[in-house]
């Protein structure tokens, strides 16, 4: 318990560092992703704005940002990072590395919601006289909201481990109080606390999420 | 009314080609039930998106009331594709919408007021018969109740052409029986001129003045629905 009055202040600005490290680069990582997500999908072979050049390259790009492990990227992007965070320490940077990572893995999730609206539906749309933009944000979207908020919900459990990884490289929180603390200067409660903290983050996040989409889904 | 005139579909496939549609032509007039009965393959389906160019003609020309709709742009096309609705087989209804959402839709894309499309909306419930499952969600009806909040929705905008594609074929006899006769009213009531594609005789017979029968791309008879039950059933014989 000492230990816990001891370091509650570093507990606490820990907790609130992870928190915005997490919510905000899941809003830019959303900002970005889903219209690169909406741009995978509309652009594909029979949908509405058919592009095989762009579709192609889109796919390419997200590809390789997807299949850099996080850690490096935090690492190769620094230069990008002190350009637009003015540092390359502290949670606002370490936002620009997770927000980078993110998008691509954001705009695979949009993809796969999209692509379940059933193409009827789009058709039946089409035919009423929607432009392409009406069915996107008319259609599309509002059809698959229960399916975009589960993967939002992912997105931002994901965003909880790679913060804590980002936080190890400095970028402050959580992941980088149990580092620091709890693994080079052997205090083990310390980082059970945390590890403690991170569960409350995921469990909150997931219940919110599912019943976020349950409520709103009327498919059954 | 609408004029189609010697429209061929190709579709591209890796082997070549695949022709849909065979240089087709038919003229459906205003307050005409036109049928169009074909296997299925035969091409009824892209012949009736050709009328709203849901599918583009590799050639010919479509016109409605005079108008070619295969040389308007995206802009006119979509205004007039307000004035043609469409209903199908699967009803493709939206399904995080409820039914009084669905039938609001079309009015939202036509940019008519809240006000005056929640009136229209309620109106139209009332003549397909579903005034009591305004709140309720397609994924609680049943398949001939979402069927006729698919042709409210088709009527929202008071079209002059309702096209039906298989609209019955995947509900029972009963069912299609009273869909039939909603579509029969529409017709009369409302004035509005309704191609239907199916595969069913029955469909045919139930409510088409007229009928063209489709063959392997091709429109091989049309006419009277009357002359043509009579050849058929002296081929029968």
């Amino acid at each position: 318990m000492s230990l816990l009055t001891e370091f509650s202040d570093i507990l606490i600005k820990g907790t609130l560092d992870s928190l915005y490290m997490i919510f905000a680069s899941t809003f830019f990582s959303y900002l970005f992703g889903l219209p690169l997500g909406i741009a995978l999908v509309v652009t594909g072979d029979n949908h509405i704005m058919p592009a095989k050049h762009v579709n192609r390259v889109l796919e390419t790009v997200v590809n390789i940002v997807r299949s850099v492990p996080f850690i490096i990227l935090i690492i190769a992007v620094m230069p990008f990072t002190r350009m637009v965070a003015g540092t390359s320490i502290g949670p606002k940077a370490a936002i620009v590395a997770l927000v980078i990572g993110a998008t691509p893995f954001v705009a695979r999730l949009v993809e796969s919601s999209l692509k379940e609206v059933d193409k009827g539906i789009i058709e039946a749309a089409t035919s009423m006289g929607c432009s392409k933009f009406e069915i996107i944000y008319k259609v599309m979207v509002p059809e698959s909201m229960p399916s975009l908020i589960m993967g939002a919900s992912i997105t931002t459990i994901t965003l909880v481990g790679y913060s804590a990884m980002a936080g190890v490289l400095g970028g402050g929180g959580l992941g980088d109080i149990a580092i620091r603390y709890g693994y080079y200067r052997y205090e083990g409660e310390l980082m059970v606390v945390t590890i403690i903290l991170l569960v409350a983050i995921v469990q909150g996040i997931q219940v919110i999420g599912n019943k976020w989409s349950k409520k709103i889904n009327h498919l059954n | 009314m609408i004029r189609i005139e010697n429209i061929s579909k190709m579709y591209k496939t890796k082997t070549g080609g695949f022709l849909a549609l065979d240089n087709v032509s038919l003229n459906v007039e205003k307050g005409d039930i036109y049928g169009v009965i074909g296997l299925s393959g035969a091409g009824k389906s892209t012949l009736v998106r050709c009328i709203n160019l849901l599918e583009r003609p590799t050639e010919g020309k479509v016109f409605i009331e005079g108008q070619e709709i295969t040389a308007m742009d995206e802009k006119d096309l979509r205004k007039i594709r307000q004035s043609l609705g469409m209903i199908f087989q699967d009803f493709n209804l939206l399904m995080q919408r409820n039914v009084l959402d669905n039938i609001k839709f079309p009015l939202e894309i036509a940019k008519t007021d809240k006000k005056t499309a929640e009136k229209r909306a309620e109106d139209l419930l009332k003549l397909v018969g579903l005034e009591e499952k305004s709140n309720s969600y397609p994924a609680q009806l049943s398949g001939g109740q979402k069927q006729r909040v698919a042709i409210a929705r088709a009527l929202a905008n008071n079209p002059k052409v309702l096209l039906c594609d298989e609209a019955t074929s995947a509900l029972d006899p009963v069912t299609t029986l009273s869909i039939l006769n909603l579509l029969k009213d529409i017709n009369e009531k409302l004035g509005v001129t309704i191609i239907i594609i199916t595969h069913e005789m029955k469909v045919v017979e139930t409510i088409c003045n007229k009928v063209a029968v489709i063959e392997s791309a091709r429109i091989v008879k049309d006419g009277l629905t009357k002359d043509l039950i009579n050849h058929f059933e002296e081929v029968n014989q």
